[in-house]
């Protein structure tokens, strides 16, 4: 009798839950069904030409374009960023410029978007201050081969958001590092450098990694910027996306977009099992 | 082998900005010995550690070591071990790789730094633990580990700051005498800085009481505790009763008694004499003019607490059998005995 | 031990500098770019004024900052009673509550319009063909932020005492909800909102590849044949969320300053000074 009466308390107290899971469900978990569905059922048949259709020259080298994008800025993201964010830590921790870095660096890390494009139109655009700045003083046109558009150009403005994205994953792992550690090495015999490499760094590098998974997942998924900067061509698997559902012209490019939102979800699924490894490490130990 | 190294510490002073931290102190360590620095937050007792160990540069002053001064040597080459209050063990080394890592800075080969690290592990008992990590270590465990540690690569001086602060009662006990028993067995100089004066008292050769960055006074702890030299030892090192005094001639009349004034009271005048409970006796009188307000039950001893004539409080520790005499309530005549006492000004 | 040598300060400076640069930089570019009058030279505010004077541009800005507010609304509607009856009667959804608030972050903005298709043929079935039917979806996006916001504030107050206390005086859940707990997560509400803000604001994969004409998607299709006006209107979009945030952080830390009062030492008994 006691566990019918808890199944059945349990169940009328979760009714309240009812809306949350409702908006939940339907707005994120159907249409997310409805990507893996749909890209093994072809018109109610299962079938794998939709993701067949990912092993085509066109979606193999946006799938490689995307690796490459996402993959660089991770790496010169999470570099630059560390270094950032061993700037903000050395600083003395109640200044001013140490607290507004941050503020500001979160700020940034959702800088992305169409905003970020129209600030390096802005800059080295055509017209931008800084192309028409080196225009006037080194007769260079900066802007020239309307590189900004192109797979380079998304290399730069995409590090624009993954730097402060990394300072604000990274430096709790850098605040992490106890002064007690570095102080125990150095009083048992270590140099600076010594330190780094057996504790620091050993210590730091699954939160190094982890934030630097992180920056990929990020890229990888990023549309709107990618959308802003290059309105024709599909260089990136997103941009993919938008031409196959955006085309009225050939017939059965949903499907494709089906198979190519299903790539992505694998993706970006990989990348975060991997990163959740790392913080579960780094948070033993740099708690 | 280690064999103790003298340490002189000579008139160091440290000032961050406006605050004197360390305000002219002179300490000297015989070879061998443990002297304990003993004060409360902010006495400069760990600002006078780490300029010892050289993670901290004294404004003047000079730290020599063996005869050599070493104020100019970086902290990584002085040949200190150290042991921190807590957090200190490198989370991501077994318990092994900690305490051998001072023995690869210094280059030790593999099979050297194993054998040395096993044996410390041995010393402080814990060799069964040698391959878990930190995180799966008590706070009492992971200090024998730190101990290991500092104590593997034979170093000239043990300077150890507040190890115990961060563990239980119980276990603070335990690691104490143990740490003891570690560094008579080793005989390494051993500098132990504690704002918990029980602690001071049991493990130290000498203890060093510090106050406002100056050395109030260092003498063995029964001597400290016997014939405390400023009113700021008195009150910081046990229990005192603080009892109204007339001094004349190297004597204090209280409690209807005479007794001898120590080094450091006034001279004549009246004044507060700073009575110890245990120097405090008590005995049932109907005709006393003093009464018991409460008894405290502490397992083998007890303080029974009880109000004079004038108002004011008193406690006197006595043995718990003792103590049973008395209850609330009570007259009883209260006086103290004839060892000396330190009167203050008032 | 931290001997800071010229050479490594003027290094750090350097650093600085250069970060300093390559972050502020696009910023003022904006300005500067929005603001340039490139027929005649010099100085013009016409770009910023478009923000209202253009009537498509106009139109969106105004929808834009309904569907943050629908947005909003709905979150709250949604999310703060969620959360705290999880809290007070059904700890063992937790786990499963915090998961699904937390799976945007996983799953891209791009995958969700792409499935979204299907769905939203029963929902504009219902509720008709304007923008602000994003309201449902943008809830969902912005669960991680908002979750974390409430959570955070949640943890910092004893609910089940409020609650009990409410509950024991006759209050029945909403009058709890409303009148108990919300005025002490007041903080935690707020960052939940201006986030929540920031985010539809600056949305774009869905609103796009729906074609609804949100602001952000305005500002896309007016950059190419309007340069300085888009960026006139992403600045802007920047400054807005700038000062929600300035104001957040104020408002804050003006809670924060209830200090607890240090207990008043009780004096010893005269005589015995331990």
């Amino acid at each position: 009798m006691p566990g019918g009466n808890r199944r059945q308390v349990r169940l009328s107290d979760g009714l309240p839950l009812l809306p949350f899971f409702a908006v939940v469900v339907i707005f994120l978990i159907i249409p997310t069904v409805t990507v893996i569905v749909g890209s093994v059922y072809a018109d109610g048949v299962f079938s794998f030409a939709r993701i067949q259709a990912l092993f085509s020259g066109t979606a193999l080298s946006a799938l490689a374009k995307s690796v490459l994008l996402s993959g660089s800025t991770a790496i010169i993201g999470a570099i630059l960023g560390a270094v950032l964010a061993w700037l903000i830590v050395s600083s003395p921790p109640t200044s001013m410029v140490r607290r507004a870095v941050i503020s500001l660096c979160s700020v940034l890390a959702q800088f992305g978007g169409v905003a970020l494009a129209f600030a390096f139109l802005a800059t080295v655009g055509l017209n931008g201050v800084l192309t028409l700045w080196a225009q006037q003083v080194f007769g260079f046109n900066l802007a020239g081969s309307g590189w900004l558009y192109s797979l380079t150009g998304l290399i730069l403005v995409y590090t624009y958001f993954q730097i402060p994205l990394m300072v604000i994953v990274f430096v709790p792992a850098l605040e992490g590092l106890r002064d007690q550690w570095r102080e125990a090495a150095v009083s048992l015999g270590g140099s600076t450098w010594r330190y780094w490499r057996e504790v620091a760094i050993p210590l730091l590098t699954p939160a190094f990694l982890g934030s630097a998974l992180l920056l990929f997942a990020n890229a990888f998924a990023a549309y709107a910027t990618a959308a802003a900067l290059v309105s024709q061509g599909s260089p990136i698997v997103p941009l993919l996306i938008r031409s196959a559902l955006t085309s009225e012209v050939v017939l059965g490019q949903s499907g494709f977009a089906y198979a190519l939102a299903l790539e992505m979800i694998v993706v970006v699924a990989v990348v975060m099992v991997a990163y959740s490894a790392m913080v579960r490490r780094t948070a033993r130990w740099l708690r | 082998m280690t064999n103790g190294v003298a340490v002189e510490l000579n008139d160091l002073t440290r000032v961050y900005g406006s605050v004197k931290a360390l305000d002219g102190l002179t300490l000297h360590i015989e070879p061998g010995e443990l002297v304990a620095l003993l004060g409360p937050s902010g006495c400069g007792k760990t600002t006078a550690l780490r300029i010892l160990a050289g993670l901290d540069e004294a404004t003047s002053g000079t730290v020599s070591v063996g005869g050599r001064d070493v104020s100019n040597v970086p902290a990584n080459k002085r040949d200190m071990g150290m042991v921190f209050q807590a957090y200190s063990l490198f989370p991501h080394l077994s318990v092994l790789d900690n305490v051998a890592f001072g023995l690869k800075m210094r280059g030790k080969p593999k099979s050297d730094r194993t054998s040395g690290a096993a044996d410390m592990l041995d010393l402080v008992g814990l060799s069964a633990h040698k391959h878990k990590y930190a995180s799966e270590l008590s706070g009492g465990q992971q200090q024998r580990v730190a101990l290991a540690r500092a104590l593997a690569i034979q170093p000239r001086v043990l300077l150890l700051d507040e190890p115990l602060s961060a563990l239980d009662a119980k276990v603070r006990s335990q690691l104490r005498d143990e740490i003891r028993r570690v560094q008579l067995e080793v005989g390494t100089t051993t500098l132990f800085v504690t704002h918990d004066q029980e602690e001071a008292l049991a493990v130290a050769d000498r203890v060093g009481v510090m106050s406002q960055g100056r050395l109030e006074q260092l003498a063995a702890p029964a001597d400290l505790y016997a014939n405390p030299a400023t009113p700021f030892v008195a009150e910081f090192v046990g229990l005192n009763n603080k009892v109204p005094a007339a001094v004349s001639s190297g004597r204090a009349q209280l409690l209807g008694t005479s007794v001898p004034t120590l080094q450091g009271s006034i001279t004549s005048g009246s004044g507060v004499a700073m009575v110890r409970p245990e120097s405090v006796t008590m005995s049932p009188d109907p005709a006393g003019t003093s009464t018991v307000s409460s008894v405290a039950f502490l397992g083998p001893i007890s303080r029974v607490y009880c109000s004079l004539a004038d108002g004011s409080v008193i406690s006197a520790q006595m043995a718990s059998t003792q103590a049973r005499r008395f209850a609330p309530g009570d007259p009883v005549t209260v006086g103290v005995e004839p060892t000396g006492v330190l009167v203050v000004p008032e | 031990m931290k001997r800071t040598t010229v050479g490594g300060k003027v290094f750090r400076a350097v650093l600085w500098v250069a970060f300093g640069l390559f972050f502020l930089f696009p910023l003022y570019a904006m300005a500067d770019f929005s603001t340039r009058n490139l027929i005649a030279g010099g100085r013009t505010g016409q770009a910023w004024k478009n923000l209202v004077a253009d009537e498509a541009l106009y139109q969106a800005i105004v929808i834009s900052l309904l569907l943050a507010v629908f947005t909003v609304v709905a979150m709250l509607l949604v999310l703060v009673p969620t959360m705290i009856w999880v809290r007070l009667r059904t700890p063992w959804a937790k786990g499963m509550v915090e998961f699904l608030c937390l799976l945007p972050l996983t799953i891209p903005a791009l995958v969700v319009v792409v499935g979204l298709r299907n769905v939203y043929l029963w929902v504009t079935y219902f509720f008709g063909e304007s923008a602000l039917t994003l309201t449902f979806v943008y809830v969902v996006l912005v669960l991680p932020f908002a979750y974390r916001a409430i959570d955070a504030a949640l943890s910092s107050i004893d609910l089940q005492t409020l609650a009990e206390a409410a509950r024991s005086l006759g209050a029945g859940w909403p009058t709890t909800i409303l009148r108990v707990v919300v005025p002490n997560i007041w903080s935690g509400i707020l960052s939940a909102a201006f986030i929540s803000i920031a985010v539809v604001l600056g949305e774009y994969t869905i609103a796009s590849l729906s074609g609804f004409q949100t602001l952000q998607v305005q500002i896309v299709a007016i950059g190419k044949s309007d340069g300085p006006t888009s960026v006139a209107a992403s600045l802007a979009v920047l400054l807005f969320g700038f000062v929600l945030l300035l104001i957040l952080s104020l408002v804050t830390r003006g809670r924060r300053r209830v200090a607890a009062d240090p207990a008043v030492p009780t004096p010893a008994p005269s005589g015995v000074s331990a």
